[in-house]
């Protein structure tokens, strides 16, 4: 469930409180994100939409303690992440978000394996271990026979589908996702939506995802329109 | 894979740049033991020299005679315990271009005051019983390739005629820094056939009981001989090795200079390729940090790279640099103790690692600090 109230809701997986974000030109401050109230409940999957510059990708970079807000506070499962920095920030974020690109952003020296074991390498897990996980999540992306394939061999939608492995290979409470099919035809990112609700359904994965298309935003349970700073629930499904 | 491998795996990138960065750190390394053989050919002989040996020369040159009956007055002198003394022979073998030298020496005292060289003892009884013996110097021999027992002709140029040498020991040096270019014949076949050196050496080596009289041996052995018809002038086997290499120029001036000027434009090579290969994944690094890699581990992982290219190339260079110290000496005989010392393969080693770290920190530091939202604008 979503609301936008700002009620407390002490059992939403993430709460968020008055949160603005305010960035510098020059001289000039310009009010990016204006006291958002939001709280999301686990197993969610939200898209967010809205004009260009709206604040969509900044809300999500600080759902995803990638910034810091100006103000306001953004709770995950009871933690206060705008509470804290530096290396507390860094391990929070490798254990709890998975993160997913309009470009996908594998390292391109790496093949799909090492790409998607990326993330295992800050974990204790045994070399072993590492592979078990890593063998698991390309089969569930399907792309368990491309695995020593580097990203120059695959296709967009492949490609995609090995950094969505890589977001999901350590098991992160939610995943953030900005415009996962932006760059994809339309067969490859129906794969890709249809992948991300399994995701959803089976593995019960909280979904928060920024697009611009109204056909992907369609996917998600619930819809929010992001302008001039607010936030506004435009569709609502399931 | 892990963290190891993920920096080698960046390796796979940017090949040509990346192997001829690794190129210019051989070359510049491989000039760095070329540069440290002939500075150490030039003044390790000045370590090395013996603090308790001094050479009494003529006072208007070494080229100039003494009188032989030095030999027993220099023995009474307080302090001394052992006189030596030689004569330069001079000779050409075969060609003017194969020079090495060659000392007259007086073969009852010789091993004695030299005991950093090392001659088997049957050896050294076999030169000392045939007049047309000699012994030679290890490198001298694998030069020409010459063994016991072998018949050497050197043409005189200051004692004419062919003169006929047998090969009767090899000598080595106990340390890598001595001396092994050099030939020794006997004083005695010199003089019984040149009547003109008769009742002459060409100089003295002295041996002081005590390194710390050795000034005081010299002004002594001076004084002593000053205002006769052969004055002489006594100095430090060391101090005489200075001014002799002192000759050839500023040799230390000319070697910092030239390896100055290569390290630091090979610092300015490494760096502006390291800071362009950082720039260009600026966006692979917001990654990394998005995906929860520290500014710590990718400040290691960058300054690791540096290294790695750093240890590669600087490790080719000084293997090079051995490769070509194991060829000799390519001046014919200039350069006496011509090879790469342990100590200059590690000095080597620390060059190209503090260049490596030099050329890495900054894009490093710059990598520890990018802000994941601006890198990954880069993307």
């Amino acid at each position: 469930m979503v609301q936008l109230n700002g009620n407390s809701k002490t059992d939403a997986l993430i709460q968020i409180r008055l949160l603005c974000k305010n960035y510098a030109r020059g001289n000039e401050s310009i009010e990016v994100l204006k006291n958002l109230n939001l709280d999301i409940d686990r197993g969610e999957f939200i898209a967010f939409m809205g004009p260009s510059g709206s604040g969509k990708t900044t809300l999500l970079n600080l759902i995803g303690g990638l910034d810091q807000p100006t103000s306001g506070s953004i709770v995950v499962d009871n933690y206060e992440i705008t509470q804290i920095s530096g290396r507390k920030l860094t391990e929070w974020r490798a254990r709890h978000v998975g993160f997913i690109f309009q470009l996908y952003n594998l390292i391109p020296v790496l093949t799909a394996f090492q790409n998607v074991e990326l993330p295992l390498l800050l974990t204790r897990l045994s070399k072993s271990q590492r592979r078990e996980h890593v063998e698991t999540v390309l089969s569930i992306v399907g792309l368990q026979d491309r695995m020593h394939y580097f990203p120059r061999q695959l296709s967009g939608g492949q490609e995609q589908r090995t950094a969505i492995a890589r977001a999901i290979v350590s098991d992160p409470t939610f995943l953030l996702c900005d415009e996962p099919t932006g760059d994809l035809d339309r067969g490859s990112a129906n794969e890709i939506l249809e992948l991300l609700s399994r995701l959803v359904k089976e593995f019960d994965k909280t979904i928060l995802m920024v697009t611009h298309d109204p056909v992907t935003a369609a996917q998600a349970h619930t819809t929010l329109h992001l302008e001039k700073g607010l936030l506004i629930e435009s569709a609502k499904r399931g | 894979m892990n963290t190891l491998s993920l920096m080698f795996v960046n390796f796979r990138r940017k090949r040509v740049r990346k192997l001829l960065t690794v190129c210019s750190f051989a070359i510049a390394l491989f000039l760095f033991g070329v540069l440290a053989i002939i500075y150490d050919s030039f003044y390790q002989p000045i370590e090395v020299a013996g603090a308790d040996r001094l050479i009494v020369q003529n006072k208007i040159s070494i080229i100039m005679p003494l009188p032989y009956s030095y030999y027993e007055k220099l023995k009474r002198i307080d302090g001394i315990d052992l006189v030596s003394f030689a004569f330069w022979f001079g000779g050409v073998y075969q060609s003017e271009r194969n020079f090495f030298m060659q000392f007259a020496v007086d073969t009852e005292t010789w091993s004695q005051m030299f005991p950093e060289f090392i001659i088997p003892p049957e050896q050294l009884k076999a030169f000392t019983e045939d007049r047309q013996g000699c012994i030679i110097g290890q490198s001298l021999a694998k030069r020409f390739n010459w063994k016991v027992g072998d018949r050497i002709p050197l043409k005189g140029t200051i004692f004419p005629g062919v003169w006929e040498f047998n090969v009767r020991g090899i000598y080595q040096g106990k340390r890598l820094s001595d001396d092994t270019s050099q030939f020794w014949l006997q004083y005695k076949y010199l003089e019984e056939n040149s009547e003109w050196l008769k009742g002459f050496v060409g100089w003295y080596y002295v041996h002081a009981d005590d390194p710390d009289k050795t000034f005081e041996i010299s002004r002594t052995i001076d004084t002593q001989f000053a205002n006769s018809p052969f004055e002489t002038v006594t100095v430090t086997e060391k101090a005489w090795t200075a001014t002799f290499i002192k000759q050839f120029g500023n040799i230390r001036l000319l070697i910092l200079l030239v390896g100055g000027v290569v390290f630091f434009t090979l610092l300015l090579i490494t760096g502006s390729n390291m800071a362009m290969s950082i720039r260009e994944r600026t966006g692979e690094i917001g990654i990394m940090k998005t995906l929860g890699f520290s500014g710590a581990r990718i400040l290691f992982m960058v300054l690791a790279e540096s290294l790695i290219i750093a240890l590669i190339g600087g490790g080719i260079g000084l293997i090079l640099a051995e490769i070509f110290a194991m060829q000799g000496d390519p001046t014919g005989g200039l350069l006496t103790a011509f090879y790469l010392s342990p100590k200059n393969i590690g000095l080597g080693l620390i060059i190209a690692i503090m260049i490596g770290l030099a050329a890495g920190i900054i894009p490093a530091v710059q990598s520890m600090r990018l802000k994941i939202v601006d890198a990954l604008r880069r993307v």
